[in-house]
């Protein structure tokens, strides 16, 4: 069993710099946990206080419901994959996968048994004698998950273990980490910027921002169910129209949006003159050809145009002058062209309301 | 162009009268092979070869050290101290000097800045100042003698073990904490994960990770130690080691023949232990295998840990700094006295104290200079391997080896080369040897400074049309100007400093330290007074800073990270 309880913690840089301000967060046994947010969000902080590599300043981190604040890194048990992998330079594979057996001073068989195991299971075994530098980037990512696993440890840490790989290798290797955990029964935290890798891999997810967990949910509740702007923007993608709470009813609100255009939400927690930010998924609006008559319908003309592939995007300017993403699947309905008139639309269940941030909608958006 | 705190504000990119002509002939490739050649050339014609054919020359002559047993014994107890004493004292160099820049490399608390600068007093100061400061310090009755009743420490083996201590104790500290500072400490963090306590993770990971800067450092502690020559002969008493027994084998009149000998035995053994640890210290394995969890854990211990540092820094304290600033008591009963106002009218002994200074100073100056023209050349050919792979790695071995022999032995054997020109005149001599002994320091300074510019910022200016004077004008230049003055710095305060080869090469001329040492030793009728050595040393301490002073001032800012 292996379960982390971090408790209003805090930690502070030079004085003034909160990497991590008041979080509190619990991972679960055998989940498989994801820190996602920008570079500078302190993810990687608390995976290092976790680790017992860094000392909180104010509150507490349990293991299996154990005070650890005192322990040092050497007793908490945890596996750790260092971003840079940190294999150490003069030691073969071998050596670098038994090296934790080793300094815990197990017999030599149990050290060759697992390191044997752990060699197997990374398909690396036949490289034991290599060095470092010598095996490629995805070698290496797994030898480090070896090395991470060989110490006996159930709880696994992950600080940006793809970051370094091509992306396709990292396509790869994250299905195999995740099988790998859940195969073992590990609990995994895994630190990430990159929403996909933590979408498609993750129990659960807690996005970060600024030293604090905006939201702690299921892939699927946070790209549903955003309870912010940023968490909006940062897993998948939304289109932000500012207006205000025109009206409330039983069965959801109406809004004004810029340029007088009226459209209605299922979303019944507003009051009346509220000024809210709408946020619509370019994936859930539909786009016609021309001006239509349908619910929620906003008129425009198409600035450009962007295959991608599986999908196309386009950029519509609307008559309020806001510019609004739309995507659709290549392949289904006619294809439009830039300058043409269009309108579009969105059933009113798939939109989010949220409160307009005080600091400004651009503030609230930044990646930082 | 030059602003107000000596910053190169703007670069001067328009091509007119010498520039514009540099430029034209910098592309015409013959241009570039010649300066290259001429590089080389003056390399090879007056750093390597003569101090070789010198040897060769006089081979006959080393039989002569063979017919007298006594004489062949004492040169041989002089060799092997020599060897003994470098290799003792490297060891304990690292032992001691490890925790020192481990203390000072991770500790958080403001005070260690201080520490860390104070590490570099020995190395500030001029190796004959350190000399007489130990000799006071531990032998003379105005020391810690005085506590005793009788001298603690007499001049001989152990004093010079103690000053070699001193003197190669802040190289190791220098190269430890730069390493320890470069270190990635994420190893570390991997192998404290993975269930190791602190000393074990410093030993098996940390320790194995910077044994490069180990072996490097002890080298250069090693070199250093073999070489030194002026302080050496201050505290050695009766006692012999290889550059002592030179000195004496000249001042005694043995003859050439041991001093071929000697010089011979030197140069070649210290060569062969460079290459040796030059070949096997990639393969040298530190014992990482074994691990005492139990004992390991017990010693990593914040208690055990607090001890070690304050052992470390009563050894650095006692043993090294205040021993070192010894000297600063004589000199300041000096200015006390009558013996200042004496020294600055110039009258005495003081007429030759300010000649040999200057002599020493204008020596600096010109050999730096020098160094900077030949030497620039040699350093991009070796950075950007211009002639080669294996030609520009031979040539960056070969430039290394005055740093590695007894600068004693190397002046002699180049006395033995330009003595059949008896027309060069001794201050040329003196010249060349002074180049020799500091030739190292500015090509290997300059050379990892190119190495560190990147090739694409040449590559971009080049396509952009800049000529290769051009380009090495307003590119590699303003991104290698620290490293050109630290090496120009380093160059400067080696020949103030340097003793050996100049006692070997100069029979008339006395620079300042080669003044100062028969201040010391003698023979001087009368031998000056305590405080007239205090002042005189303190003079070239003084200058010695305010050299360094200056020099920072006009460097400072142009450290830049790119």
């Amino acid at each position: 069993m292996s379960e982390v309880r971090v408790e209003n913690v805090s930690k502070r840089f030079d004085k003034n710099i909160v990497a991590v301000d008041n979080v509190s967060v619990q991972i679960k046994d055998k989940e498989y946990f994801s820190l996602l947010g920008p570079s500078g969000c302190g993810k990687t902080t608390l995976l290092r206080l976790i680790a017992g590599l860094i000392q909180p300043d104010e509150g507490n981190i349990y293991i299996d419901g154990k005070l650890v604040n005192d322990v040092p890194p050497e007793d908490r048990g945890v596996g750790f994959v260092f971003q840079t992998y940190a294999l150490f330079p003069h030691m073969d594979v071998w050596d670098n996968v038994t090296y934790g057996p080793r300094v815990k001073a197990w017999s030599t068989e149990q050290s060759n048994k697992i390191g044997r195991e752990m060699l197997e299971m990374v398909r690396l075994y036949e490289r034991l004698k290599a060095f470092p530098q010598e095996l490629s980037g995805g070698m290496m990512q797994r030898v480090a998950v070896a090395r991470a696993l060989s110490a006996g440890s159930k709880l696994l840490l992950l600080d940006e273990p793809l970051g370094a790989l091509d992306a396709k290798i990292r396509l790869e290797l994250r299905t195999e980490i995740r099988k790998l955990v859940q195969d073992l029964g590990l609990t995994a935290i895994h630190v990430t910027h990159d929403q996909s890798e933590a979408m498609a891999i993750s129990d659960r997810i807690a996005v970060m921002r600024k030293g604090k967990i905006l939201q702690v949910g299921t892939p699927q509740e946070l790209y549903m169910n955003p309870k912010e702007i940023f968490v909006a923007n940062f897993i998948g993608e939304s289109n932000f129209l500012e207006g205000y709470v025109e009206a409330v009813s039983d069965k959801g609100a109406v809004l004004e949006l810029r340029g007088n255009l009226h459209v209605k939400v299922s979303d019944k927690s507003r009051s009346s003159g509220e000024k809210v930010v709408l946020a619509v998924r370019p994936e859930a609006l539909d786009l016609d050809k021309g001006h239509k008559k349908v619910e929620n319908a906003l008129l425009g003309r198409i600035e450009s145009v962007k295959f991608e592939g599986t999908t196309t995007r386009y950029d519509v300017r609307l008559e309020n002058e806001d510019l609004v993403v739309v995507t659709r699947p290549s392949l289904a309905g006619e294809w439009l062209n830039a300058d043409e008139k269009v309108t579009i639309s969105f059933p009113p269940d798939k939109s989010f309301v949220f409160t307009y941030p005080s600091k400004g909608l651009r503030e609230e958006l930044l990646a930082e | 162009m030059r602003n107000r705190r000596g910053n190169f504000g703007r670069i001067d990119l328009s091509r007119s009268g010498l520039l514009k002509f540099l430029d034209r002939v910098s592309s015409k490739p013959t241009a570039r092979y010649l300066i290259y050649s001429v590089s080389v050339a003056f390399f090879f014609s007056l750093i390597l070869i003569p101090p070789i054919l010198g040897i060769v020359l006089k081979w006959n002559l080393m039989g002569q050290i063979f017919e007298n047993p006594t004489l062949q014994s004492r040169a041989l107890s002089a060799i092997y101290a020599s060897f003994g004493i470098a290799l003792f004292v490297s060891l304990i160099d690292v032992v001691a000097g490890l925790p020192l820049a481990w203390f000072i490399s991770r500790g958080k608390a403001k005070w260690l800045n201080v520490l860390d600068t104070f590490v570099d007093i020995p190395f500030i100061l001029p190796t004959v100042a350190l000399g007489y400061s130990l000799l006071l310090f531990w032998s003379k009755p105005e020391g810690v003698s005085s506590l005793f009743g009788a001298s603690l420490v007499s001049p001989g083996w152990l004093l010079v073990i103690l000053l070699h201590f001193v003197f190669s104790y802040p190289i190791i500290v220098r190269v430890m904490v730069g390493a320890l500072l470069d270190y990635q400490l994420v190893y570390e963090e991997a192998s404290r994960t993975l269930g190791a306590p602190p000393l074990t993770a410093d030993r098996t990971v940390t320790l194995s990770i910077l044994k490069p800067s180990m072996v490097s450092s002890f080298v250069l502690a090693f070199a250093r130690s073999i070489s030194e020559t002026g302080a050496t002969l201050i505290v050695a008493g009766t006692f012999e080691n290889g550059p002592v027994f030179i000195s004496n084998a000249r001042t005694g009149g043995l003859g050439d023949g041991p001093l071929v000998f000697v010089s011979f035995v030197l140069i070649a053994v210290s060569f062969t232990i460079f290459a040796i640890i030059t070949a096997l210290g990639p393969r040298l394995k530190l014992p990482t295998r074994k691990v005492w969890p139990v004992i390991e854990r017990r010693l990593s211990d914040s208690k055990v840990a607090i001890s070690r540092n304050t052992v470390t820094l009563v050894i650095f304290l006692l043993m090294v700094l205040l021993p070192s600033l010894f000297v600063v008591l004589p000199a300041f009963y000096a200015v006390s006295s009558g013996t200042l106002s004496q020294a600055l009218s110039g009258t005495g002994i003081w007429q030759g104290y300010w000649q040999s200074l200057l002599l020493s100073y204008i020596l600096a100056a010109v050999v730096t200079l020098l160094n900077i023209f030949i030497g620039l050349p040699m350093a991009v050919l070796i950075a950007r391997r211009r002639a080669g792979k294996l030609a520009s790695t031979v040539l960056d071995v070969l430039v290394n080896v005055p740093l590695i022999v007894p600068s004693i032995a190397l002046g002699a054997s180049m006395k033995f080369f330009w003595s059949n020109f008896a027309f060069i005149p001794e201050i040329v001599l003196l010249i060349f040897a002074h180049i020799s002994i500091t030739y190292p320091y500015f090509v290997r300074a300059m050379a990892s400074a190119v190495e560190r510019t990147r090739i694409d910022l040449e590559e971009a200016s080049r396509i952009l049309g800049a000529r290769p004077f051009t380009l090495f004008r307003t590119i590699i230049l303003p991104l290698t100007k620290y490293s050109l003055f630290a090496g120009a710095l380093m160059v400067f305060t080696r020949s103030v400093d340097e003793t050996g080869a100049t006692l070997a090469v100069a029979s008339t001329l006395k620079t300042a330290p080669v003044l100062l040492v028969a201040w010391v030793k003698g023979p001087m009728t009368p031998m000056p007074t305590p405080y007239e050595v205090g002042l005189g040393i303190g003079f070239l301490v003084i200058l010695s800073f305010i050299v360094l002073l200056v020099l920072r001032f006009v460097v400072r800012g142009k450290e830049r990270k790119f």
